[in-house]
């Protein structure tokens, strides 16, 4: 029996369209809609589920060129595509013939998500949560961000209406402390890491001073993390309604890839793609490495570990869907790996030069994981392949070490003279 | 030892209530068994049925997520701050 977690009311159902209650991931507990996330038996992490209406691939396409073309599969009102929202989605599948070429693959494409709103996949995510705390009657927008969340929550909070105050540990890149702060929300900076900072988020929302706020990827977080399915739906539609067989997909908190996943599964039940294997692999940091180590020890639990990485998008020492990801990697013939940071920079400098995509360090971590499995010879190089970028490499400019080739005189001489020909 | 014990809301079913309570123990694992007594079912939910920390559930003595410390055998000063909170959250 679900237990109410609102009072039952029509408007309330309807402004989630085809979202029917939230589940246990790890019991089955089922809950009315609310803004609750963790199982009130066992904490394991809720769920949204659904009951699909009729979806075509044409009604897809008819859509508008943004998520918006697959409301039907997400937990938000019908109409959305008409409220103050950032409409993030439909970003490029860059077909990387030349960083194929380079590593001897047949087909890879790279899923840039830079080209969203504020520069990361982050506007996905949030886009749902903004929904959600319209339909709850929240009234402040918050997170506890590794920065590019801070940047899409602030956003999305001035684009609709909302008041922000977003949380993150101190010492971030500068780009992404201006972006939060820009909208004109509040930043807080924390003394700690991440997970610090998502303790303190996890308190707050007990106390009466976070009694109206909308915690993004606390209290919301069962919406939020829905976003993420839409990279899924984005890359098989722009595959031409197939999915690929190979994915690469950073973790921070694992949440993305479970997602991806089960946007996967929900395109195969509802007959819009065929039902073909697939492998997901994902990808981490060395410094901040949980889950791949868990996956090397053959562990099902994760054990925490203290960031230190440049990749610090992906800094979540205590990630909490990584056993999920765990599961998946196994269910699916992938795995879980990590590159060091030099690799990292190294990485973006390659996919930079072979397909003028400049990816924020999350990205030099999947395309470091994409080479290593390359070389490793634990890619199928036969296998259509999809590489995830994540976050803009604007964001983490102090990663790179690039710069001008020489300061010359402006004069034809002086550029002969230099050597550079 | 006297410890305080911050419930996060899912639990405070069990402690009518209070955000916060007093409990007694030398190590978490007594913490816990104290918290047992005066709030019958709470151990439960943070304890799987093997008696180890459910795996999306933090415990903090202090600043100290207790898997980087002793576990259960953590040991709790007397005046120590105990935070019991779901481990879903954040991220994407």
């Amino acid at each position: 029996m679900a237990i109410a977690a609102t009072e039952p009311d029509t408007a309330t159902i309807r402004a989630f369209g085809p979202a029917t209650a939230l589940s246990c991931r790890e019991c089955g507990q089922r809950y009315d809609l609310g803004p609750r996330f963790a199982c009130d038996f066992c904490f394991g992490p809720l769920e949204v589920a659904y009951e699909f209406g009729p979806l075509t691939r044409e009604s897809i396409e008819r859509g508008p060129d943004n998520i918006w073309r697959y409301a039907g599969l997400l937990p938000v009102p019908d109409n959305v595509a008409d409220l103050p929202n950032m409409n993030p989605g439909l970003t490029p599948l860059v077909r990387a013939d030349r960083l194929a070429a380079e590593l001897g693959l047949r087909s890879l494409h790279v899923k840039d998500d830079s080209g969203n709103p504020t520069h990361s996949f982050k506007d996905r995510v949030v886009a749902m949560a903004v929904e959600a705390a319209r339909t709850f009657g929240f009234t402040t927008l918050s997170c506890s961000s590794t920065g590019n969340l801070a940047g899409a929550v602030g956003a999305a909070a001035a684009r609709a209406g909302f008041a922000s105050c977003v949380f993150i540990p101190a010492g971030l890149e500068q780009a992404k402390v201006v972006m939060a702060a820009v909208y004109g929300g509040r930043v807080v900076a924390l003394d700690g890491n991440y997970d610090d900072v998502n303790r303190f988020c996890s308190e707050l929302i007990g106390d009466p001073a976070g009694a109206d706020w909308g915690f993004v990827n606390v209290n919301l977080r069962p919406y939020y993390a829905e976003g993420s399915k839409t990279l899924a739906y984005e890359i098989a539609e722009q595959l031409g309604w197939k999915l690929p067989e190979q994915i690469i997909i950073p973790i921070a908190s694992g949440s993305q890839l479970t997602k991806i996943d089960k946007g996967f599964r929900e395109l195969v039940e509802l007959g819009l793609v065929e039902d073909r294997p697939y492998k997901v692999f994902g990808a981490q940091a060395t410094g901040c490495a949980p889950v791949a180590r868990a996956w090397e020890q053959g562990h099902d639990v994760i054990q925490p570990v203290k960031p230190d990485t440049i990749a610090k998008s992906l800094a979540i020492g205590n990630p909490a869907d990584g056993p999920y990801v765990l599961d998946i990697c196994g269910r699916t013939g992938g795995s879980v790996e990590h590159v060091s940071d030099a690799e990292v920079v190294d990485s973006i400098a390659l996919l930079a030069r072979t397909e003028g995509v400049f990816a924020e360090t999350a990205g030099g971590v999947t395309t470091g994981v994409l080479r290593k499995l390359v070389a490793e010879g634990r890619l199928d190089p036969e296998a259509e392949t999809v590489v995830l970028n994540t976050g803009d490499g604007l964001k983490t400019l102090n990663a790179v070490d690039t710069g001008v080739a020489a300061t010359i005189k402006p004069s034809l001489d002086a550029f002969k003279d230099a050597g550079l020909l | 030892m006297s410890v305080s014990v911050r419930v996060p809301t899912i639990l405070r079913t069990y402690t009518k209530d209070a955000a916060e309570v007093t409990a007694e123990g030398d190590t978490l694992k007594a913490v816990l068994a104290d918290l047992e007594t005066n709030y019958p079912g709470i151990q439960a939910r943070i304890l799987d049925d093997a008696g180890k920390i459910r795996r999306f559930v933090n415990v903090y003595v202090g600043e100290e997520d207790v898997r980087f410390a002793d576990g259960l055998d953590t040991a709790t000063a007397d005046g120590a701050q105990i935070s019991i909170i779901p481990a879903v959250a954040g991220g994407c």
